[in-house]
């Protein structure tokens, strides 16, 4: 590939999405751009790109949904899904008052996998919220992943990873060689294409928001930009899940890490002071 | 260290199963039946035993219901490793006493993220 190939195909995923690729990621962008390529029956690389430069939409939708990468699990990492279900849901169900609702945002959901895990942690405790409205959102830039997530059919590999068994008996079924998520699990979920470069404020307030593994891709600036957009969504209590190790000291002031090894931080607001300890320990 | 006893009666499956579980951090054993195994646990209780189903002499089944009656057998964690990937399979091998359940063909991010969430990894 050219240099200046590379550039230009660089600086176009980095617009778009936020995705930094750095030189040595050559092979990378053209792994990913292979399928691409021959889906497609083009020539090369170059002729892709040539395409993206003349501003071909389709074309630019395709290229950057094959440059995520968009690797998930259910449960991922378990601790932070322990501790949402431990801390924050009973927190949310004594703190709320007369307001018998709230919605948890997957930013980043890739094929479903986050969502589907926030969903099924909550009904298993849907005994605690009687009569409450419950939504989980789900967001991503790759419009692929957000049809698969919509579905909630998922292979033998997948529903393995991170899924505990007596969990998978109890929401899906098999059907053939695919196990399918039940329809009160899938319908608690609300999967769509949306850029976190653009404008998040429409898509109202969350008590949670799960934005794993996908903020490192992105350079300082991009990154802060998200968090302060990802900030004023949450509720004054609300709680921000990153990825293991993920960190906003130093980035953000919006804030306050609760465990930070686990990824998980609280809404800081300087006027106001925290409502409550969600540093319980998570032990399992 | 932790130890852990894969059962199969598959030479190259043991040595997969064993070389992924050793590069999570346990000291591994193997056997190549249900009877060898309970044999091996006269001699000491592993912290996890990984089992396949279909073996000569004695299968997965009744080796995990065995092993639960013995003196120490309820602490150890089982997770069946097996082909049978249907639902009344896996009924079956949690009502004889197994914890999880891996259907074959696995990899080391699936045995991985099951010994996370049964509290074996940090
Ligand atoms: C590595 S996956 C992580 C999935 C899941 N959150 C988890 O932790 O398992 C990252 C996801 O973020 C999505 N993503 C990357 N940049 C994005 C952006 N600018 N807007 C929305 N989603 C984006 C990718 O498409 C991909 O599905």
């Amino acid at each position: 590939m050219l240099p200046e190939d590379f550039e230009l195909a660089a600086r176009f995923v980095k617009d778009r999405s936020g995705l930094v690729l750095t030189r040595d990621k050559v092979y990378l962008l053209e792994n990913r751009l292979m399928p691409v390529v021959r889906d497609l029956r083009l020539k090369s690389v170059s002729e892709l790109l040539a395409g993206i430069a003349s501003g071909d939409a389709a074309l630019q939708t395709t290229v950057i949904d094959a440059m995520m990468a968009k690797d998930t699990g259910f449960f991922r990492d378990w601790k932070p899904f322990v501790h949402f279900r431990t801390v924050v849901l009973p927190n949310i169900r004594v703190s709320r008052g007369m307001k018998t609702r709230f919605r948890i945002l997957s930013a980043g959901v890739s094929t479903g996998q986050e969502a589907h895990s926030i969903a099924m942690t909550i009904r298993d405790v849907s005994s605690s919220f009687p009569g409450w409205q419950v939504e989980v959102i789900g967001i991503d830039i790759s419009a692929t992943a957000i049809a698969a997530a919509s579905k909630g059919i998922y292979s033998q590999f997948d529903v393995q990873r991170g899924l505990p068994v007596r969990t998978l008996l109890q929401y899906f079924t098999k059907q053939e060689d695919a196990w399918v998520l039940n329809d009160a699990v899938r319908g608690m979920v609300k999967c769509q294409p949306w850029n976190l470069l653009d404008d998040l404020f429409s898509l109202g307030r969350f008590d949670a928001i799960f934005c794993r593994n996908v903020l490192v891709y992105f350079d300082l600036k991009t990154k802060l930009d998200v968090l302060q957009k990802l900030a004023r969504l949450l509720v004054d209590d609300g709680v921000l899940y990153l990825g293991l190790n993920e960190t906003v000291t130093g980035v953000s002031s919006n804030f306050r890490a609760v465990d930070p090894a686990l990824g998980i931080y609280a809404a800081h607001r300087a006027d106001r002071p925290a409502s409550l300890s969600l540093a319980a320990k998570v032990d399992l | 260290m932790k130890r852990c006893l894969v059962v199969d009666d598959s030479r190259v499956i043991r040595r997969v199963a064993s070389k992924i579980i050793q590069d999570l951090g346990f000291d591994v054993d193997e056997a190549e039946n249900g009877r060898k195994a309970l044999n091996a646990l006269t001699i000491r209780m592993p912290d996890l035993i990984l089992v396949d189903w279909d073996m000569p002499v004695m299968d997965g089944l009744e080796f995990a219901q065995q092993l639960r009656k013995l003196p120490g057998g309820n602490k150890v964690v089982v997770v069946f490793c097996t082909t049978e990937n249907d639902i009344p399979h896996i009924r079956q091998a949690l009502d004889a006493g197994a914890d999880e359940y891996i259907m074959k063909p696995f990899d080391s991010e699936i045995v991985r993220s099951k010994l996370i969430l049964l509290g074996l990894l940090g």
